[in-house]
């Protein structure tokens, strides 16, 4: 290979102990060359070995087999003369947090050898870059995430490296923040010629990069630049419109349940983008389009990843994670409008202190509603959701779950609802069965009809009742929370994050799910991260500092955004930036 | 690398575990307020002394040599007799725990000691079988020396005998107070606490935040952070120590018979081994819990049970013994004991440092290989 790679891997594995006893393959025989002097992304949905590699190129795991060179130095021998060269921000960077923001900078420039000179000029700059000027005393615990996460960039760039290892610097981050970040590390490469090498699970940030290496399962499933790999779904994407009334999510659900025609399918923007299958029939196709309009689009890489990822899946055996589980045998019971509200909300505040965490807060949710609730990190989202479910008592206002007061009949409401939070809050080392059972004894069933729900959840979620639930993987684990939240068929379900940290494939059918129940009239209540998301919802609200923002269709809220705005990303930004904006010109004018 | 790349290091490291330090109050409270406490406890309030024992004294014998006899209960600064007239009374008196002991003056007695075989009985509540011991002592040195020895061998001294006088002192500690040889432990204790509640922490809770990782991937070495570590908390367990020996000389007014320079080597030594068993435990556990935990059950536990800072050591098992003969709070509780309390013992010093100082320079190669730059 190249002699000007800044990494070069031959045949490199690497495995760790599994927590059923067994091994876990986390790279398995990948060979690859990064060139110097390029912004280069490694590619893949989470557990697909970004990190491992990350970490092996850091010279903080060594291999099992094969070998590496970093900057021409083998690493596994002589680790310390890698880390003196390059920098490094893992996945949670290392910020002391009770160190202020200047006496976190100066650690690492000492530890670096910055010279005092060269120091002055590259702390201005990178204070600068990161808006932290006037931050510099304040302990790094005191920031934003958004904030963290920069001053993390900035201390790794303390000294301009050979090489410069980011992994997943965006994760968790909110996409104004991911913005800032991603502007500061492009100004970088501009100026500096950096070598760089991030891991990403976010397909438009592969996009800016010269080389991309996507991997799923410790394997490398393709390599190129952002245009060749694109090539690979070229004349196999459309959009594809709804009939007027007819929610996008529906078509979509429509379109993904026929995975022998289509590879992919999400709403977006009103309409449907989709991935038909290469020699999809025609005629069947359009017959399966019905009455929806389709027009071809141009490819993006996201499209030839899920197709890589969708091929690699088909070629491992499993397949059963990316088939939606069998949501027909939902039937429920539909008593009521479906336009009654059951969620009713007015002037809700929530204060810590003299902290306004949620400030006046009015909305309705309807019967078999898809309500997202989204919002940068301490937005405030969080709060709202814990009042809704009754998990935190409100300061002030009112609040009906189910035509209850949570206020006067929180335990009544509680049994209306179901709960998924975002950690897996299950007991890993019991069976997937006596989970199910011990949730569905503590909801209060028994006897017969507590078998029967366990036996239904079962068969509707595809799970195996022996399986120890704590080494399932995380899709798996999803569902699992999922049925144990539905067990006592609540009206109401409130999902915190569900779909972090689970691959592509899973978060389709993790939504397919939703959509499913959604139309059997179960309310559903999320947040999400993902800003594509909120395309499934049928209504979503945005917060910002405890202020609600923006409440309506997605299609409402994109309309409030501004007329150019295409998708919930930018919109979700235009919509922020423009509430920061007056806010900041009412303070001024105070 | 160069050596100045080395200092600047270690420089920044330092100034970072210091802020570190200072900046959370739970390590202040338990580095310095803690000691303090314990000083207190120990020195005031934990004592194996029994001061104004409640003895009941049965009179059935009222003659003038009865109350003769018994006469020097009355000025021993230790008991406090209460006088009654009949056995029933007592008996009362000790089931209801309203006295401790009860010493009985036979209705014969006079008649006896003229005969040479004179008996009192004494009576202890074994409920707590160390105060009685102790009571006993107190009581039999304040009786009377012939009646003491007449009441020891409980009449077998044949007639006639001549009565053998036994004349009692303690060494090194002749007012048999027992906070002269609790407040030296007491260093003992607080240098390990400092092991066991602080540094035991200081790696896990770098694993358990992340910040490790960004830390190996820098130009720092293991030895940095293993020094860096070291040197803040060792300033504490100095301030701890000069607080000890302050309190030790000053209020609770022991005794330093041996070297003061001797102290302070070996203690500074015995704190290096505290600190750095913290960190070892602290670097191979990665858990601030588990370290915590592990920390506490390997050097403050058996420190404060098997270092022969409480119970005598040739009393116990001799696994038990093996096993405290491993612990260098032993070794150090021994050598801080003797250079208080009886002087400088050359070999005795010398041994116990070297034993010290291979433990100083094995574990730091062990924490050093702990914090090795590696995640697996």
């Amino acid at each position: 290979m190249s002699d000007d790679a800044t990494v070069l891997l031959n045949g490199l594995r690497k495995t760790f102990d599994g927590p059923d006893g067994g091994t876990v393959i986390a790279i398995d025989g990948i060979s690859m060359a990064v060139r110097a002097g390029e912004l280069t992304a490694l590619v893949g949905p989470d557990g697909a070995g970004k990190t491992t590699l990350m970490r092996m190129f850091a010279g903080l795991l060594k291999p099992d087999a094969g070998s590496l060179r970093v900057l021409g130095i083998d690493v596994v021998t002589d680790p310390q003369s890698v880390q003196d060269r390059i920098s490094y921000m893992p996945q949670r960077f290392g910020l002391y947090e009770d160190l202020s923001v200047q006496e976190n900078l100066d650690l690492y420039a000492d530890l670096h050898g910055v010279p005092q000179e060269a120091r002055r000029e590259r702390f201005a700059r990178m204070l600068e870059m990161t808006d932290l000027t006037h931050f510099t005393a304040r302990p790094a615990g005191k920031l934003s995430g958004g904030m963290k996460q920069k001053l993390g960039l900035a201390c790794t760039l303390v000294r301009s490296p050979d090489l410069l290892l980011l992994d997943e610097p965006s994760v968790g981050v909110d996409p104004l923040s991911r913005r800032d970040l991603w502007k500061i590390v492009q100004q970088l490469i501009d100026q500096e010629h950096l070598s760089v090498i991030v891991s990403t699970a976010y397909m438009d940030e592969a996009e800016r990069c010269a080389q991309v290496f996507v991997m799923n399962n410790g394997r490398l499933l393709a390599d190129g630049a952002p245009d060749n790999l694109r090539t690979s779904a070229r004349g196999l994407t459309f959009t594809a419109t709804p009939p007027g009334g007819m929610p996008a999510r529906e078509l979509q659900a429509r379109l993904i349940d026929a995975p022998d025609l289509i590879i992919d399918a999400v709403p977006a923007g009103g309409s449907v983008r989709f991935i038909r299958q290469p020699e999809a029939d025609p005629a069947r196709l359009n017959g399966l389009l019905h009455d929806a309009s389709c027009e071809p689009r141009p490819e993006e890489l996201e499209d030839a990843f899920m197709m890589l990822l969708r091929q690699h899946h088909e070629g491992e055996s499993a397949g059963a994670a990316a088939v939606p589980p069998a949501t027909e045998a939902v039937t429920r019971r539909t008593d009521g409008a479906r336009d009654e509200p059951v969620i009713i909300v007015r002037d809700l505040v929530r204060k810590f202190g003299d902290f306004i965490a949620v400030a006046s807060t009015s909305f309705d949710v309807a019967r078999g509603e898809i309500f997202g609730l989204l919002g940068p990190n301490g937005a405030g989202k969080t709060t709202t959701f814990r009042m809704l479910c009754g998990l935190l008592p409100a300061t002030s206002g009112r609040l009906e779950v189910a035509g209850l007061n949570l206020r006067t009949a929180r335990a009544q409401a509680r049994a209306r609802i179901g709960y998924v939070s975002q950690k897996f809050a299950l007991y890993g080392n019991l069976t997937v069965r006596d989970n199910l059972e011990f949730f569905g004894g503590a909801y209060g069933l028994r006897g017969k009809a507590l078998k029967a729900r366990v036996e239904a959840s079962l068969a509707q979620f595809a799970l195996d009742p022996a399986a120890q639930s704590g080494i399932l993987p995380a899709g798996y684990k999803q569902r699992l929370a999922m049925a144990t939240g539905l067990l006592h068929e609540p009206d109401i379900l409130f999902l915190d994050e569900p779909t972090s940290g689970i691959d592509p494939l899973a978060r389709r059918a993790f939504w397919r799910t939703i959509t499913a129940l959604a139309k059997s009239g179960v309310t559903i209540i999320i947040t999400t991260h993902f800003m594509e998301e909120a395309e499934y919802c049928d209504r979503i609200a945005i917060q910002d500092a405890g202020q609600m923002l923006a409440l309506g269709t997605p299609q409402e809220v994109r309309e409030q955004a501004g007329e150019n705005t295409t998708d919930m990303n930018g919109a979700f930004i235009a919509i922020v930036e423009q509430a920061r904006a007056q806010r900041e010109t009412r303070e001024a004018a105070a | 690398m160069t050596r100045s790349g080395f200092t600047t290091r270690l420089v920044a490291l330092i100034r970072k575990e210091t802020r570190q330090m200072l900046r959370d109050r739970s390590n202040l409270i338990v580095g310095l307020l803690l000691p303090i406490g314990l000083i207190l406890v120990f020195g005031f309030g934990i004592s194996f002394d029994v001061k104004d024992a409640r003895l009941t004294v049965v009179m059935e014998d009222s003659s003038p040599i009865a109350r003769d006899a018994v006469a020097g209960l009355q000025g021993s600064a230790y008991l406090a007799p209460v006088w009654v007239k009949s056995m029933a009374e007592a008996e009362h008196l000790i089931l209801a725990g309203k006295t401790d002991a009860i010493l009985r003056v036979p209705s014969d007695f006079s008649r006896r000691l003229a005969a040479g075989n004179g008996q009192l009985q004494l009576l202890l509540n074994g409920v707590d079988s160390n105060t009685a011991s102790t009571i006993e002592g107190y009581v039999n040195g304040a009786l009377s020396l012939p009646v003491q020895q007449q009441a020891d061998r409980g009449g077998n001294k044949p007639e006639g005998a001549a009565s053998v006088v036994i004349v009692q002192r303690i060494w090194f500690n002749e007012a048999n107070e027992s906070t002269w040889y609790l407040v030296p432990g007491l260093i003992v204790l607080v240098m390990t606490l400092i092991g066991a509640f602080l540094t035991s922490l200081l790696v896990a809770r770098e694993w358990e935040r992340g910040t490790l990782e960004a830390l190996f991937v820098t130009p720092v070495r293991p030895l940095e952070l293993v020094i860096s570590k070291l040197a803040p908390y060792l300033a504490v367990g100095a301030i701890d120590l000069m607080m000890c020996v302050l309190a030790a000389k000053f209020l609770f007014q022991v005794p330093i018979r041996g070297s003061l320079v001797a102290i302070i080597v070996a203690s500074l030594l015995y704190l290096m081994v505290s600190l750095l068993l913290g960190l070892f435990i602290s670097g191979a556990t990665r858990s601030q819990f588990a370290a915590s935990q592990l920390a506490l059950l390997t050097s403050f536990m058996p420190a404060m049970m098997l270092s022969g800072f409480v119970f005598d050591l040739r009393n116990v098992p001799v696994v038990i013994q093996g096993i405290s003969q491993m612990l260098p709070a032993t070794h150090f509780m021994g050598l801080i004991k003797t250079l208080f309390m009886a002087g400088d013992y050359w070999p005795d010093i010398i041994r116990t440092c070297a034993i010290l100082t291979i433990y100083v320079v094995v574990l730091i190669a062990a924490t050093r290989r702990s914090l090795r730059k590696k995640l697996d």
